[in-house]
């Protein structure tokens, strides 16, 4: 088994893919540190302070004043309403929600990046492990040596396991370094608040607990590792079901993007909290942002997510040891 | 060998464990493909249809990730298969720079790391010009003599097939309709042409004797019976028919093959 990994790992090595990947986090993230130092000299500039209160004070009116605003839909009225009541809680309790440094910088990063931009890292991976050998056609040689099916798939699946942990790092690593060039390596130990509940435009502050950033960082890798590997999973199958990797890559992307819209639609369809692509913003229940539909928890959530990486490897398993391939 | 959709990569298909047989059961040195499945492949080295080996490793790398695949290669049989098929100078070169013709022998070296028993290959000279294809030949004809292994070859290139092998089964629409060795099944086709003057009257004669057609070129064409063929002479001498050629012919596979599969028309023209 070691040694069918070892090839597995070896194409994938062979073909730069982890490298092109690095390359894409390394410019992105650049580009966001160059954005937020931007935006921070301009609020800087506009407000004459560098007090956080007054910063936090601030953007609190000017979401009053949107919430006035009769063209908004009801949504987004919501999910304004509990981001109001939690800057006030921060400010009430005399919290910096956005600490300047590096870990702050990874932590915003790595919440706004869990349901499409590191699923996306996945799927270059994910959607053409098995289907480049059928296109390539190696599949023919690959299945005739004296090695069952189910054990060439599952070292496949290993080394999906093994790059998806190395993307979430390499993805928080660079972040953390290149970020800090910026805005300092400090604020490990910065508090943060989570374990808001959102009831309808309420926020429940009864269960709220104050925690370390580097605590809640950690947190939020491991639930963006977790989605990582759904969707890597669900890409796996793709892969597996369709012999072209275009056309999987294809339909798995139409999936996430269409999870992006459907959650700030879907908040009247309740059944639609069954889909995978609606339940992929799991760092939202850490940080206590209004869930897509009403009584959604975190829990809720996993678990239909577990199911459906479960249904996937059945499926994908299933297909693969039994297909005939010509 | 088998005309185009006759069956033959089907088969080979089957025989690897790639496609289920819908019905019926594919053995290899005593093991079912689909209950045995790894002990059967042990047994086989097998390139179906083309050589795709992966075009962004080295020949090298290629051996090594198949010889992983496999129980106990030591390091020296990669070594040898590479010696075996004459690509020592290139194997540290990625595949995707190499010519058809060396991707081939490093399928088949591929084919050869876990000692075979059995060879497979699949139209192995698809595509090779004819000093490849002379190559290939000489190549599969030397392994099968000296590893002592037993090579299967499908192919409908029949020259091919007459040159490499030295026992042919003739397939159609999925079933076998003959299996021999080469010569055998040729001689059984065998041919006697004749060129007799008159020849209206000849044909006359032979007639009475045994199936006669006529070829194109002017000849009489009948089966090659050793001991008939003289009493016929003779018959026709005393008829007063001079006899001006006899000539006996080994029809090309490729008649034998048209004339069995009932893809052409007569064996000889």
């Amino acid at each position: 088994m070691n040694k069918l990994i070892q090839n597995e790992m070896l194409k994938l090595l062979a073909r730069k893919r982890l490298l092109i990947i690095t390359a894409i986090v390394a410019i992105l993230v650049a580009m966001f540190t160059y954005a937020q130092y931007k935006e921070t000299q301009s609020q800087r500039e506009r407000l004459g302070t560098m007090e956080w209160q007054s910063l936090l004070q601030q953007q609190i009116i000017d979401s009053q004043n949107r919430l006035g605003s009769s063209r908004i839909s009801d949504e987004w009225r919501q999910q304004l309403q509990v981001s109001i009541k939690q800057s006030q809680y921060y400010l009430d309790n005399n919290i910096n929600p956005s600490e300047p440094g590096a870990p702050t910088f990874v932590r915003m990063f790595i919440e706004n990046s869990s349901d499409l931009f590191i699923p996306l890292l996945i799927m270059i991976i994910a959607s053409d492990l098995v289907s480049s050998e059928h296109s390539l056609g190696s599949i023919k040689l690959l299945l005739t040596r004296p090695v069952q099916r189910w054990k060439i798939l599952l070292s496949k699946y290993v080394v999906l396991l093994l790059s998806t942990s190395l993307i979430v790092l390499v993805t928080a690593a660079l972040a953390y370094v290149i970020s800090g060039a910026v805005f300092g390596y400090h604020g490990w130990t910065a508090p943060v608040i989570t374990g808001f509940t959102v009831e309808g435009s309420n926020l429940n502050t009864s269960g709220v607990k104050l925690m370390d950033q580097w605590e809640f960082l950690l947190m939020e890798m491991g639930l963006v590792w977790f989605v990582a590997v759904v969707v890597g999973t669900l890409s796996f199958m793709l892969s597996v079901l369709i012999r072209s990797t275009a056309a999987g890559m294809g339909v798995m992307l139409a999936a996430l993007i269409s999870g992006m819209i459907l959650s700030n639609m879907v908040s009247s369809w309740a059944s639609a909290k069954y889909f995978f692509m609606v339940n992929l913003k799991l760092t939202s229940y850490l940080s206590g942002a209004a869930p897509p539909i009403e009584g959604m928890t975190l829990f809720s959530s996993v678990s239909v997510l577990f199911v459906w990486l479960v249904a996937a490897l059945v499926v994908s398993f299933t297909v693969f040891s039994r297909q005939d391939v010509y | 060998m088998g005309p185009n959709g006759a069956g033959k990569t089907t088969t080979i298909r089957m025989l690897v464990g790639l496609i289920k047989p819908t019905s019926g059961s594919m053995v290899v040195c005593g093991y079912n493909v689909r209950t045995h499945f790894t002990k059967a492949m042990e047994k086989i080295g097998c390139i179906v249809e083309n050589p795709e080996l992966y075009p962004y490793l080295t020949g090298k790398e290629n051996l090594l990730h198949f010889a992983r695949m496999l129980p106990n290669i030591p390091e020296t049989r990669i070594t040898e298969v590479v010696a075996m098929v004459g690509l020592e100078a290139r194997i540290d070169e990625k595949v995707k720079t190499y010519s058809l013709g060396m991707r081939q022998r490093l399928g088949i070296a591929q084919a050869m790391l876990n000692h075979p028993k059995v060879l497979i290959l699949d139209e192995p000279t698809n595509g090779l010009d004819p000093a490849g294809i002379r190559e290939m030949r000489q190549f599969i004809r030397e392994l099968a003599e000296q590893e002592g292994l037993s090579v299967l070859v499908s192919s409908h290139l029949l020259g091919e097939i007459q040159l490499l092998c030295d026992r042919v089964a003739i397939i159609k629409n999925g079933e076998i309709i003959q299996v021999d060795s080469v010569k055998n099944l040729l001689s059984s086709q065998e041919k006697m042409l004749w060129k007799v003057d008159p020849m209206e009257r000849g044909k006359a004669v032979l007639t009475q004797l045994t199936d006669v057609s006529e070829s194109t070129d002017g000849y009489l064409v009948t089966a090659f019976e050793e001991k008939e063929i003289p009493k016929w002479n003779v018959k026709l001498i005393n008829e007063g028919i001079s006899v001006l050629e006899m000539n006996r012919k080994l029809p090309a596979l490729e008649d034998l093959f048209l004339e069995v599969t009932g893809v052409g028309g007569s064996s000889i023209e």
